[in-house]
């Protein structure tokens, strides 16, 4: 019997642990797609960095770890970052790389001044607060999902309201500006929402690893399709993938779940970049093969032909 | 005990280490890679890491160049990647360093029982820390090392910017001319993202890999919004940084937090003044700008009224002060400031109720006019 009940135990956990991770990678692989697609892939690595002050700041002022507390302060953190990247971009001639790193980093370096400081005035509560630099998917709990789940749902329910303006936004600015769309707000919406998708993944897999959970699924899944409606669903779905496939590899062999789920991900992508159809590698190789094949049935063609031709008229020069 | 000595050795590392950090910075943010440094790293743990494994030293100079190596690698499939034309660059990075961090992180947590590579140390350097295992790294086995290392590595960035710094600058601002004068700007670039690599792993040791970025990024992106002169970026870049890690230390010390920390937030601070205060270029000049402008068109304005209507019968109600408010469309407040304005740099002078032209507001108008 007591080995049952750690089996159903273990069982329960790793269910927990799945669903999280399943629906954190449905999430952020549909909003990710817009990063890609706009070449700010990296903003997610910027936002999940610049969180940290903010976690940290939420904590001093209200010494508690409730998830949606600290998922706030991430998020108002994370919003100020990209908000002062789009400013600095703006208003000088630094471009996107240096204002992402800058604000990275220094944002980054004041969150740790801020923990450590915690950490030295000893609060018995603060053990955890780690984890969103590191990540730690297997501390998931029931409350965790329900956050990803509500805010992550909330965030995509949104994403479908704006579809079109969105869409349009990424596609051509010019012309969305031009039909008096408010490109700015549009701009600081999807922004939002990204941040949304990056601060309910921090405590899971991590400032660090974040980024990848919002580039990868949208890469692999670029290469299957060139519409966006297929590509965000594609991208959920290869998000939701890695998540489960990633927790169910690393839990019997025991490594850490953040990184293996990062690494699914990865495999997808290079999977995708070598074989999917139209796009891939193989499939360009190919392409390639059967157009010097064919360009060479066609010149032999040619050649012939033009000797043919050349032989009658020889013939037709002898006869006259 | 001798915590003097200790401080000035710590401070004196910070500084070497900000200035080795500065150098390769400058073209890293002129050639838009800086997200090549974070990428750089955080790639470079697996390297360290194997290398840890082979030596069981975390100062061995092998180490360094394992992950220098694991640096180099990280740029060639980013820019392989970018080859197959399936990727973009930013989604290259986004893919590249992630991938290669989650490999070094399992391969630590799989030997982590039987090493002394700690997570934390390798993610955060010393940071992390409490103060007292910082000092004693830095004050008794490791501050000469960590100084000796990036010592040199400053001298070598030196080194490699004053010998090729011709070359460096044509292929910063211009890779096809270099190219067709044969100046082979792909191993020029190769060079320094080895420097870069180097650096940053040199560099990991004392603040952390995500601090890193702070002191290459941080420094060279304020020299930017200094000078247009790349020799002159490069002085100010180090000379920034050294302000930075001494003011950061010293906010450091009474706080008692790990000094990168300090140090990245008053690379912040530094950054935001400079953005706020720089001449020509910063926040408050602009809005200065702005607002003279504002006045400046609004005197032009009002003289260019007044010599439309000079010396016509209409000329005596178009220049009363009391209704130019109403000719002109202005508010009556911003009438009366643009008047005093105006009288203020002699383009008008009263005469009872009515405003004329001097010589020098006539020929602001009929320039203005003519052009």
């Amino acid at each position: 019997m007591e080995h049952f009940y750690f089996l159903t135990r273990f069982d329960y956990t790793l269910m927990i642990v799945t669903s999280g991770a399943a629906l954190l990678g449905t999430v952020s692989g549909a909003l990710g797609t817009y990063a890609v697609l706009r070449r700010q892939s990296l903003l997610g690595d910027v936002i999940s960095h610049a969180a940290l002050p903010g976690i940290a700041i939420a904590f001093l002022l209200t010494g508690s770890k409730t998830p949606l507390l600290l998922v706030l302060g991430a998020a108002i953190a994370g919003w100020l970052g990209a908000l002062i990247i789009l400013s600095i971009v703006r208003l000088t001639r630094i471009k996107y790389d240096s204002a992402f790193g800058l604000v990275l980093s220094t944002f980054f370096g004041f969150g740790m001044v801020l923990l450590s400081l915690i950490q030295r005035s000893g609060n018995a509560n603060q053990a955890g607060l780690d984890d969103f630099i590191f990540g730690q998917a297997a501390t998931i709990l029931k409350r965790d999902v329900l956050t990803i789940g509500i805010l992550g749902g909330i965030a995509l329910i949104i994403m479908l309201i704006f579809w079109k303006e969105l869409k349009l936004l990424i596609f051509d600015e010019g012309f969305a500006a031009s039909i008096g769309l408010p490109i700015r707000a549009l701009d600081i919406l999807l922004t939002s929402l990204l941040v949304i998708a990056i601060v309910i993944g921090l405590q899971a897999v991590g400032a660090v690893l974040m980024s990848a959970m919002l580039v990868a699924p949208a890469v692999a899944a670029r290469q299957w399709t060139d519409r966006l409606n297929l590509m965000v669903l594609l991208a959920a779905c290869f998000g939701a993938l890695a998540g489960v496939s990633g927790t169910i590899i690393s839990s019997p062999i025991r490594i850490p779940t953040g990184p293996t789920i990062i690494l699914c991900a990865t495999a997808m992508v290079g999977i995708s970049i070598a074989f999917a159809p139209n796009r891939g590698l193989l499939w360009n190789s190919i392409k390639q093969r059967r157009n010097r094949r064919s360009l060479k049935i066609a010149t032999g063609r040619l050649i012939g032909a033009t000797a043919v031709k050349n032989r009658m008229k020889e013939n037709d020069t002898r006869r006259s | 005990m001798i915590p003097e000595d200790l401080d000035i050795l710590t401070l004196l590392i910070a500084i070497v280490t900000a200035s080795a950090c500065a150098l390769p910075g400058v073209f890293l943010v002129l050639r838009r890679m800086t997200l090549m440094s974070d990428a750089i790293s955080h790639a470079i743990l697996p390297g360290i890491v194997l290398a840890f494994f082979l030596t069981h030293s975390v100062s061995s100079p092998l180490l360094i160049l394992a992950a220098t190596a694991t640096g180099v690698l990280t740029v060639i499939f980013v820019e392989l990647l970018q080859k197959t034309k399936l990727v973009k660059e930013d989604a290259a990075i986004g893919l590249t360093f992630p991938a290669l961090f989650s490999i070094g992180v399992i391969l630590i947590s799989q030997y982590t029982s039987n090493i002394h590579l700690d997570m934390d140390a390798v993610l955060l350097g010393k940071l992390e820390f409490a103060s007292f295992n910082k000092l004693e790294m830095f004050g008794y086995s490791w501050g000469p090392v960590s100084l000796y290392v990036m010592g040199g590595m400053f001298l070598l960035n030196l080194a490699f910017i004053l010998i090729f710094y011709k070359e460096l600058k044509l292929v910063t601002f211009d890779a096809s001319l270099a190219a067709t004068l044969g100046f082979a700007p792909a191993l020029i670039h190769y060079g320094l993202m080895t420097l870069v690599s180097m650096t940053t792993v040199g560099a990991f040791d004392a603040v952390g890999s995500i601090l890193v970025v702070a002191l290459i990024a941080g420094p060279a992106a304020t020299a930017y919004l200094m000078t247009d002169s790349l020799a002159r970026m490069l002085i100010l870049s180090v000379i920034i940084g050294c302000v930075n890690a001494v003011v950061g230390y010293l906010l450091a010390v009474p706080f008692d937090v790990p000094i990168a920390g300090p140090i990245a937030t008053v690379t912040f601070l530094v950054f935001g003044l400079a953005f706020m205060v720089v001449p020509n270029r910063g926040l408050i000049a602009i809005a200065r700008r702005h607002i003279h402008q504002k006045w400046e068109f609004a005197q032009t304005m009002l003289v260019i009224h007044l010599l439309n209507h000079e010396g016509l019968p209409e000329a005596q109600a178009e220049s009363e002060i009391a209704h130019l408010h109403e000719h002109l469309r202005w508010e009556p407040t911003f009438a009366t400031r643009v008047v005093k304005h105006a009288l203020n740099n002699r383009y008008v002078s009263q005469q009872a109720t009515q405003l004329m032209l001097t010589e020098r507001g006539r020929t602001i108008a009929q320039q203005t006019l003519v052009q």
